[in-house]
C-alpha cells in the first residue's frame, strides 16, 4: 500500500512553496532534501541539540520534531533567509563572525535561528540571560564563551542601529 | 617581508559560508539517481551468527538490495592496522581489526550485520525490521579485570586471552629510588572518557562513474588520503581512480579518523555493484555504537618521593579498555603511558599496561587520546604526598618541574611516534607562576577560603600541570598557487574540522606573498586538489601542514622575485613584494601584480630556458624529526553544595605555551572548547554499559554534553617558547584545553568538601553529583 501523500503549501524566506509529503515526512528532511535548503542541519534527531532550529511564524521549533504536513500554511525562516542580502549579514551573524562564535560551524544554523527569536523578544539581555536561551543548543566545538560575547554585542548594535 | 597578519586575531575566511548555510556537509550532497543505505545493527554484544534471512526486506517496495557478509566475497577482510606496534622490547601485541560486516560472529552491541539500500532512507530504516537475525549469544567480556580471568570468554577465539596488547617501560631503576624513599603511596585510580559526539554525526557518499572508471566518495574524515590510498586498494582500483573528498565536517575530535569503518568500506563496494551513488548518514542512536569511543582505565599506581617532596620515581601498572578491536595500536594507553611523566622530573619509571578486548564498541584517540587519564593519575598523586609531608600542592609542583636549561628533556620510553620520548623545549614554571597570580592562588587560600567557610560555603581550588606530546609526523605537503587573477590558491591534504585552517594557512601565504588573507583561498580534505598527506590529529596541523605551506609560499615568493627581476632587468634585492604586486624599492609606479607574473611564467607560445617550471607555484612538504612538546597549566575555583553536590565554577584559568602564535584568535577557541570538552569529561559524559554490554544513555537526552549553563567563562593566558624542531616555532594546541580538567576537579572538589578530614579520597573521574554523593557517604560511614 503507497503511504498516504499530502499537498503541503508554505513560504520559506518569504518564497511560496507548494510540496507533496508523506505524512511521517519531517520537516528538517523536507526543507533539507525536497526544497534544497541544506543549511538548517540535523545533528540528534530526537530534539536535544538544536541544530535544526527554524524559526515558525517568527517562533522557534526544532524542525526535526516537526511533521512537514504541521507546516502547511505556515510562514518558515531558515539560516539561508537570515542575511539581509550576501553581502551584508543579519548582525548576529556579523558579530559571531567578530567573535569567532564558531568553529566548525554545525551547530551554527540552529544557534543563529535561536537567538534571533531570543533577541528580538529580549533586546537587553544579561550575559545569564543569554546563556539561559542558549542551553538549548548544543555546541561542542566552542565552549560558548564567545557565542555569548556575540550575542551580547549583537543585542547592542541591534539596539542602537535598528 | 611584514608579519602583517601571522601573530594576528585575523576573522576567520571560512566563516561566511557557514553563517550563512552555503558550506557543504556530507548530508548536503544530493546526486541524480542517489540511493540510501541503513545498517542492521546487532542488538546483543556478543554471539554467533546462526542465518540472516534478508528474503522479507527485498518484497518491500522500494528496496533495491541488502547485502550480508556473504555477499561481499572476496571484498570483505578485516579493516588495516593503522598504527602498528612501536618498538618496545618484549611487546606483546594481538592485532584485531573490525570487519565490514559482521560475519559467524558479533563481538559489540552495534556492530553491522547488513545494509539495506532503498530508494529513500525512511524505506530503507523500514526494512531494517524486515530482516530476520537468528543469533547464539554468548557470554559477555564488559568489566577489564573479569576479563582477564582464565575462565572469561574470548572476544576473538582466536587469541589465547583477551589481552590485546601489553607492553613494559622503564626509565631509571624505580625499586632502588623507592628503597631510597621518604615517603612511598599507592592507590588505584580510575578514569573514563567518555564518546567524542560532534555535533555532525559520521556519513558516507559514494559515487561510481562506470564509464570513466572513476570513484568519487564524500565523506566525514579526518583522513582523506589515507581513505583513498586503502579504497582505491581494496576496490581494485589505481589511487588516481578514486576522489575523497572531506567536505567541512562538523567536528571531529579523534573518532572521524578512525578507519576503515564498516560504512566506509561497503558504500563505495553497493556504489559499484548497483552503478548509482548512494548515501549513508549516521543516526545520533547508531553514532553511540558505530562511532568509536575513547572510555576507561584502571590504573595501580604509587610515587616515591624524599622528604622535601622530591620524585624519586613512579610505578604504574594499567588496565586499558580497547574494546572488540584495536585497529589503533598502543596509541592511547601509550599515551598515557608517556604523558603521566608531565612536566616534572621523574628520574625512575616503572609503567606497564594490559589493554584488553571487550565486547564494548572500539577504542580509539578522542581529543587527549589517553593523556588526560595519565595526567590525572600524576597529579593525583602528588596532591596525596603533598597533604601527607604538609607541603603546599602547587608547591610541590613547582620543586618537581623540569628546569628550563634542562631542554632538551630526554624521557627515554617509546611515543605514540616510535621516538623515545623527549621534550624539544619549554619554560614551565613561569606558566605555574602566571595561573597562580591569575586564579589569586595566595588570596584565596589565605583570606578568601576561610572566610567563605566560616559563612559555610563549599569553595575549593585546585591547579594541575601538563605537558602535551603534538605536530608528530610523518609530514604534511601543500601545493601554492599564484592565479592569473592574482589570488592565490593553496590545497594541502590535512581535513579540517572546524580549526580555522582556512584562516590560519591564509596568513601565512599572505605574508609571504603580500597579499590580502582575503585573497588566498584554501582546500583541504579533497585528494584531486592535493595528493599527499596523512591528516588531521595528535594536535599537528598547524605544525606540520602549517609549516609546508609556510615552505611553499616562500618557494612561490622567491619565484614571484626572480620573474619580476628578469622583466625589470634589476636585481631581486631591489623589488619590493606588497599589495598583490612586486615594485621596485622606492619606485612604486614601476610594478607587476603578481596575477600578470603568474601569466608570464605559463607562456603560449615561444622558447623558455631549459629546466623551467610553468606557473608561479610551488609545492612542499614538511616532516618534523619528532613531535613538539607544548605545556600548560590550568586552575579553577569550585564551589559545592554540600547538600546536593551541585558544581558551580567561579573561576577557571588557563596558562598555556604552544610555541609560536599564528592566530590567537583561533587558539583561544580550542582552549575553550577543550576546556568545555574537559568539564563534560570531568562532570558528568560517561558511557553507562550493563554486564550484557548494552550501553545504558545512548541517547543526547540521557548522555549529557555540557550547556553553556555547564561552561563558565575562561581566563586565558600565554607563555611563548619556541619549538626548535620547525621553522615556524609553533606547537599543537588542540588537545590542550581537555587534558587535566579532571585532575583540577579532583583537587578542588576535596578542598572544597574538605574530604580529607573525611578520609575520602576522589580518586575517580567523572565526579558526577550522584557518584560523589556515594563516594562521600560511603567514606563517611
Amino acid at each position: 500500500m503507497p503511504p498516504e501523500r499530502h499537498d503541503i503549501a508554505l513560504t520559506v524566506n518569504g518564497t511560496a512553496y507548494r510540496g507533496s509529503v508523506e505524512s511521517r515526512m519531517l520537516l528538517s528532511d523536507f526543507l533539507r532534501h525536497d526544497l534544497r535548503l541544506a543549511g538548517t542541519h540535523v545533528g540528534c534527531e530526537h530534539g536535544v541539540c538544536g541544530a535544526c532550529t527554524v524559526l515558525l511564524d517568527g517562533a522557534p521549533v526544532r524542525s526535526c520534531l516537526m511533521l512537514a504536513v504541521q507546516a502547511d500554511g505556515h510562514a518558515l525562516v531558515t539560516v539561508e533567509g537570515l542575511a539581509l542580502d550576501p553581502e551584508r549579514l543579519h548582525p548576529i551573524q556579523q558579530a559571531m563572525h567578530d567573535h569567532h562564535g564558531l568553529q566548525c560551524g554545525y551547530c551554527t544554523p540552529g544557534i543563529l535561528m535561536t537567538m534571533t527569536a531570543f533577541l528580538s523578544e529580549n533586546p537587553s539581555p544579561s550575559e545569564d540571560d543569554i546563556r539561559e536561551a542558549l542551553s538549548g543548543n548544543l555546541c561542542r566545538c566552542t565552549g560558548y564563551q564567545n557565542i555569548v560575547d556575540a550575542m551580547l554585542d549583537a543585542a547592542l548594535t541591534m539596539r542602537t542601529s535598528p | 617581508m611584514t608579519a602583517r597578519y601571522f601573530g594576528a586575531a585575523v576573522r576567520r575566511n571560512e566563516d561566511s559560508r557557514l553563517l550563512t548555510g552555503q558550506a557543504l556537509f556530507i548530508d548536503d550532497v544530493e546526486l541524480p539517481g542517489m540511493l540510501h543505505a541503513a545498517f542492521l545493527r546487532s542488538q546483543v554484544a556478543h554471539a554467533r551468527i546462526r542465518k540472516i534471512d534478508v528474503s522479507k526486506a527485498l518484497r518491500r517496495p522500494g528496496v533495491i538490495a541488502v547485502y550480508t557478509a556473504a555477499d561481499l566475497g572476496a571484498y570483505w577482510q578485516a579493516g588495516p592496522l593503522l598504527v602498528p606496534a612501536p618498538p618496545i622490547p618484549g611487546l606483546i601485541f594481538n592485532p584485531r581489526m573490525q570487519v565490514p560486516l559482521a560475519k559467524d560472529k558479533v563481538r559489540h552491541a552495534g556492530e553491522p550485520l547488513a545494509v539495506v539500500v532503498a530508494e529513500s532512507r525512511y524505506i530503507a530504516e523500514d526494512a531494517l525490521d524486515d530482516l530476520l537475525v537468528d543469533l547464539d549469544e554468548l557470554p559477555v567480556v564488559v568489566e577489564l579485570e573479569p576479563a582477564l580471568a582464565t575462565d572469561a570468554a574470548l572476544v576473538h577465539d582466536d587469541v589465547a586471552s583477551n589481552v590485546a596488547s601489553h607492553a613494559h617501560q622503564t626509565k631509571g631503576d624505580y625499586r632502588s629510588a623507592a628503597a631510597k624513599a621518604a615517603l612511598v603511596l599507592k592507590r588505584r585510580f580510575h578514569y573514563e572518557h567518555g564518546i567524542s559526539s560532534p555535533i555532525e554525526t559520521r556519513g558516507v557518499v559514494a559515487q561510481w562513474d562506470a564509464r570513466a572508471r572513476h570513484m568519487t566518495i564524500w565523506d566525514t574524515t579526518q583522513a582523506p588520503v589515507f581513505v583513498r590510498n586503502g579504497l582505491a586498494a581494496i576496490l581494485g582500483l589505481g589511487e588516481r581512480q578514486v576522489r575523497v573528498i572531506a567536505p567541512f565536517v562538523g567536528g571531529g575530535f579523534g573518532p572521524k579518523i578512525m578507519m576503515f569503518y564498516p560504512e566506509e568500506v561497503t558504500l563505495p563496494w553497493i556504489a559499484m555493484r548497483l552503478n548509482r551513488p548512494v548515501k549513508w548518514i549516521e543516526d545520533r542512536f547508531e553514532h553511540f555504537f558505530a562511532t568509536t569511543h575513547e572510555r576507561g582505565q584502571i590504573h595501580d599506581a604509587e610515587i616515591a618521593l624524599d622528604r622535601d617532596g622530591r620524585i624519586l620515581g613512579v610505578k604504574d601498572v594499567f588496565l586499558h579498555d580497547t574494546g572488540a578491536y584495536n585497529p589503533y595500536g598502543l596509541t592511547v594507553p601509550l599515551n598515557s603511558q608517556c604523558t603521566l611523566l608531565g612536566p616534572y622530573v621523574i628520574p625512575a619509571y616503572d609503567s606497564t599496561f594490559t589493554a584488553v578486548f571487550t565486547n564494548l564498541p572500539i577504542v580509539t584517540p578522542y581529543r587527549g587520546a589517553g593523556r588526560q587519564h595519565g595526567v590525572f593519575v600524576i597529579e593525583r598523586l602528588l596532591d596525596l604526598a603533598a597533604h601527607e609531608l604538609k607541603i603546599d600542592p602547587t608547591e610541590i609542583r613547582r620543586r618537581n618541574l623540569i628546569p628550563p636549561d634542562a631542554f632538551p628533556y630526554r624521557n627515554e620510553i617509546i611515543y605514540q611516534d616510535f621516538q623515545p620520548l623527549e621534550y624539544d623545549s619549554g619554560n614551565y614554571e613561569p606558566v605555574l607562576d602566571k595561573v597562580l597570580a591569575a586564579i589569586g592562588y595566595d588570596r584565596f587560600v589565605r583570606h578568601e577560603q576561610p572566610s567563605l567557610r566560616a559563612q559555610g560555603r563549599c569553595v575549593g581550588i585546585g591547579v594541575a600541570c601538563y605537558v602535551e606530546g603534538t605536530g608528530i609526523g610523518p609530514y604534511e605537503g601543500a601545493k601554492v598557487q599564484v592565479q592569473s587573477n592574482g589570488k592565490v590558491s593553496v590545497a594541502t591534504g590535512v581535513g579540517t574540522q572546524g580549526q580555522g585552517h582556512f584562516t590560519s594557512f591564509a596568513q601565512i601565504v599572505a605574508d609571504a606573498l603580500g597579499v590580502d588573507v582575503r585573497d588566498v583561498d584554501i582546500v583541504t580534505g579533497d585528494t584531486d586538489q592535493f595528493y599527499w598527506g596523512a591528516g588531521t590529529f595528535a594536535s599537528r596541523g598547524a605544525v606540520v601542514a602549517g609549516n609546508a605551506v609556510s615552505a611553499a609560499s616562500q618557494a612561490v615568493r622567491n619565484k614571484a622575485l626572480k620573474l619580476a627581476a628578469e622583466a625589470f632587468e634589476c636585481s631581486e634585492q631591489d623589488l619590493v613584494v606588497a599589495d598583490g604586486k612586486v615594485s621596485i624599492t622606492g619606485i612604486p609606479e614601476k610594478f607587476i601584480r603578481l596575477g600578470e607574473l603568474a601569466q608570464r611564467a605559463n607562456p603560449m607560445r615561444g622558447a623558455v630556458t631549459p629546466g623551467t617550471e610553468p606557473g608561479l607555484e610551488s609545492t612542499q612538504y614538511f616532516g618534523p624529526a619528532k613531535g613538539a612538546t607544548a605545556n600548560g597549566v590550568h586552575a579553577a575555583v569550585i564551589e559545592v553544595d554540600p547538600e546536593t553536590f551541585d558544581l558551580k565554577i567561579l573561576k577557571y584559568v588557563v596558562v598555556h605555551d604552544c610555541g609560536t602564535v599564528i592566530n590567537p584568535m583561533i587558539l583561544e577557541g580550542q582552549i575553550h572548547g577543550g576546556v568545555a570538552q574537559g568539564i563534560g569529561n570531568a562532570f558528568f559524559e560517561k558511557l553507562s554499559f550493563d554486564e550484557q554490554g548494552q550501553l545504558l544513555n545512548a541517547s543526547l537526552a540521557d548522555y549529557l554534553l555540557p550547556t553553556a549553563l555547564d561552561v563558565p567563562r575562561m581566563e586565558l593566558d600565554h607563555t611563548v617558547t619556541p619549538s626548535p624542531l620547525n621553522p615556524l616555532g609553533v606547537k599543537g594546541a588542540g588537545e590542550a584545553g581537555a587534558i587535566p580538567v579532571g585532575a583540577v576537579f579532583a583537587q578542588a572538589i576535596e578542598d572544597a568538601l574538605q574530604l580529607k578530614r573525611r578520609k575520602v579520597e576522589l580518586n575517580e573521574i567523572p565526579l558526577s553529583p550522584s557518584r560523589l554523593f556515594d563516594l562521600i557517604r560511603k567514606g563517611d560511614t
